[in-house]
């Protein structure tokens, strides 16, 4: 065989191999999710048989509380602070790069400089302002600061604004159209890329966001699914891996799903979170 | 008449308002003014005032000067937490991003499926910080967990061991999960590369350059800009782990996989140290501010950026 032809057969060879020891985690939880009991830390792929008990006892979750709960509270605090998220940063998008105001620079400047900044840093005052106004033990404290124009989804949209001909503004404004009409009827519709690809970001880091819940939620009921997939793994108790893996498989379907079919959109948003600072 | 005037006042205002520039700027950027004041700023300057302080939550803030700052300099366990985290970033982030550049060179070629290879190479990164993979690996790397089934099944390990309750492995099954999720500095490599023009490598290959010429040559050098962007990134990224050390090790065993956040948070939310727990925070910050301003400064020895050298 010729070099050309045997060139791209060991390059599958070979990515393939180590793309599978990759998933293979990934692909182990999900195969235990399926195993009884007695196989699920088993290392093989293959389920002996196909059994759904993992699930249905998994969806029982703890006390009376199913894991319904748990997707639905994941869900609610997903949900609307990618909302808040995505609209406020959008619209401080194009303040900063349509509009002349005094200190734009200095203040886009500052932004950009607070994309660096550890944000574990500002835990400590948020716990007590929040405690101090009663706010443990519900989701405003984790839905409020994250409803606030992050700087990564403001300078991902930035960024989007600036390949858009300055032109469309114009021939609204002579149109008759206020600047907040040119937002609102002119650009926000032509952002859209960009504010899906901010959505899916902002919704991912909600969903997976355990630190923020850890702090804020004490009633169960109020868990959403990171820390109520904390709760299987007692170590008091027996640990039902089985459940535990199916719960795992079910909680990181949304992601995945998204994943599927907005791949385009993530890998645009990462690489221009890279590139073209 | 008056009123007439007044109202005609009152539209004049109306219009002059909704046609300002400068307070419509203000206006559209005012909840990320709001958002940083409300959430960035002022919980900066408190966290600096409560480092002064002994603060327990219940009761007033005592203002005790720089004891709190005295004190973690006399605190073995801050020590340790320091050199976990310096080892974890120290290891992790040359290794990720040595994965994601290779990976992205590779992927950077035009072979058939590389769409879908790059997809599944990225899925761990993607669903890695999810709490469900952080409770996955503890199990493959617990005592009954597949990674001792495989390595005694392969003859590389004589007996199980528990590789999260190994002082000498507990912190590289951190590090090894670390390293496994190079995707997105991957992705931010692969679109480096596609910025780079073909006439470069044709010319050179013209000029009888070989694989190695022209990546040491070539692709290292257009590449540094976004080396250096993936570099502070990372290490931003990965001093600030903390989930996954939380549900994986727990800090244990005896400390080894203690890294500076958790420890932050057991200070601030477990032992209510907040007055502590704050000047540990303010400590991270100048950390961060420091490294970042070294590489910041050290750029202008390896950077380079197109527009200056195409002159």
């Amino acid at each position: 065989m010729n070099k050309e032809k045997l060139y791209p057969i060991i390059y599958h060879l070979i990515i393939i191999s180590v793309g599978f020891i990759m998933i293979y985690p990934l692909l182990w939880m999900v195969a235990g999710s399926f195993k009884t009991l007695d196989t699920a830390l088993d290392p093989s792929l293959i389920p002996n048989k196909l059994n759904f008990e993992n699930y249905v006892q998994g969806w029982q979750g703890f006390g009376d509380l199913t894991f319904a709960t748990f997707f639905k509270n994941s869900f609610i605090i997903a949900t609307v602070s990618t909302i808040g998220q995505i609209f406020l940063s959008a619209l401080a998008a194009y303040g900063f790069t349509r509009l002349e105001f005094p200190g734009r620079k200095i203040l886009f400047g500052i932004m950009i400089a607070t994309l660096l900044l550890p944000r574990t840093i500002l835990r400590i005052p948020q716990y007590i302002l929040f405690n101090e106004i009663g706010w443990i033990d519900s989701f405003k404290p984790i839905i409020l600061p994250r409803f606030f124009p992050r700087p990564f989804f403001v300078f991902m949209i930035v960024q989007f604004l600036r390949g858009i001909s300055k032109e469309l503004d114009r021939a609204a404004m002579v149109d008759g159209c206020t600047r907040y009409g040119v937002f609102f009827r002119v650009l926000l519709p032509t952002l859209k890329p960009a504010l899906i690809t901010s959505a899916i970001f902002s919704f991912y880091w909600a969903w997976n966001d355990f630190m923020t819940p850890l702090l804020y939620i004490q009633s169960t009921e109020l868990y959403p699914v990171s820390l109520a997939l904390q709760l299987f793994s007692d170590p008091n108790s027996v640990t039902n891996w089985g459940a535990m893996f199916a719960m795992g498989t079910l909680s990181i379907l949304p992601v995945f799903i998204i994943f599927l079919f907005f791949q385009r959109y993530i890998v645009e948003g990462v690489s221009t979170s890279g590139l073209k600072q | 008449m008056i009123d007439k005037d007044l109202i005609a006042d009152k539209k004049s205002l109306k219009n002059k308002l909704m046609n300002s520039e400068k307070l419509a700027g203000f206006v559209f950027i005012s909840p990320w003014l709001f958002g940083f004041l409300a959430f960035m700023i002022a919980p900066m300057l408190l966290t600096l005032y409560y480092s002064f302080t002994s603060y327990n939550i219940v009761g007033n803030p005592i203002f005790i000067g720089l004891q709190n700052y005295t004190d973690i300099f006399n605190d073995p366990k801050f020590y340790t937490a320091l050199k976990v985290t310096f080892t974890y970033v120290f290891f992790s982030v040359p290794l990720r991003l040595a994965f994601a550049l290779v990976l992205a060179v590779i992927f950077n070629q035009a072979q058939k499926l590389t769409d879908f290879y790059r997809a599944v190479y990225y899925i761990p990164s993607i669903l890695g910080g999810s709490v469900a993979v952080a409770v996955l690996w503890r199990q493959m790397f617990g005592y009954y967990g597949a990674v001792n089934t495989i390595l005694m099944s392969l003859n590389l390990l004589e007996r199980p061991i528990s590789w999260i309750h190994t002082p000498d492995t507990a912190l590289w099954t951190l590090i090894l999960m670390a390293v496994w999720q190079f995707g997105s500095p991957m992705i931010i490599f692969l679109a480096g590369l596609r910025q780079i023009p073909d006439s470069l490598y044709e010319s050179a290959s013209i000029d009888g350059a070989n694989w190695s010429q022209k990546f040491f040559k070539i692709t290292i050098p257009l590449l540094t800009p976004v080396i250096f962007f993936n570099v502070i990134m990372q290490i931003i990224r990965l001093f600030m782990a903390f989930t996954r050390v939380y549900i994986i090790t727990q800090g244990g065993p005896i400390d080894r996989t203690l890294v500076y956040v958790l420890y932050l948070f057991r200070k601030a939310f477990r032992h209510t140290e907040l007055g502590y727990a704050s000047a540990l925070a303010w400590i991270l910050l100048i950390i961060m501010a420091v490294i970042t301003f070294i590489i910041f400064r050290s750029s202008k020895y390896w950077v380079f950026y197109q527009s200056e050298e195409g002159e």
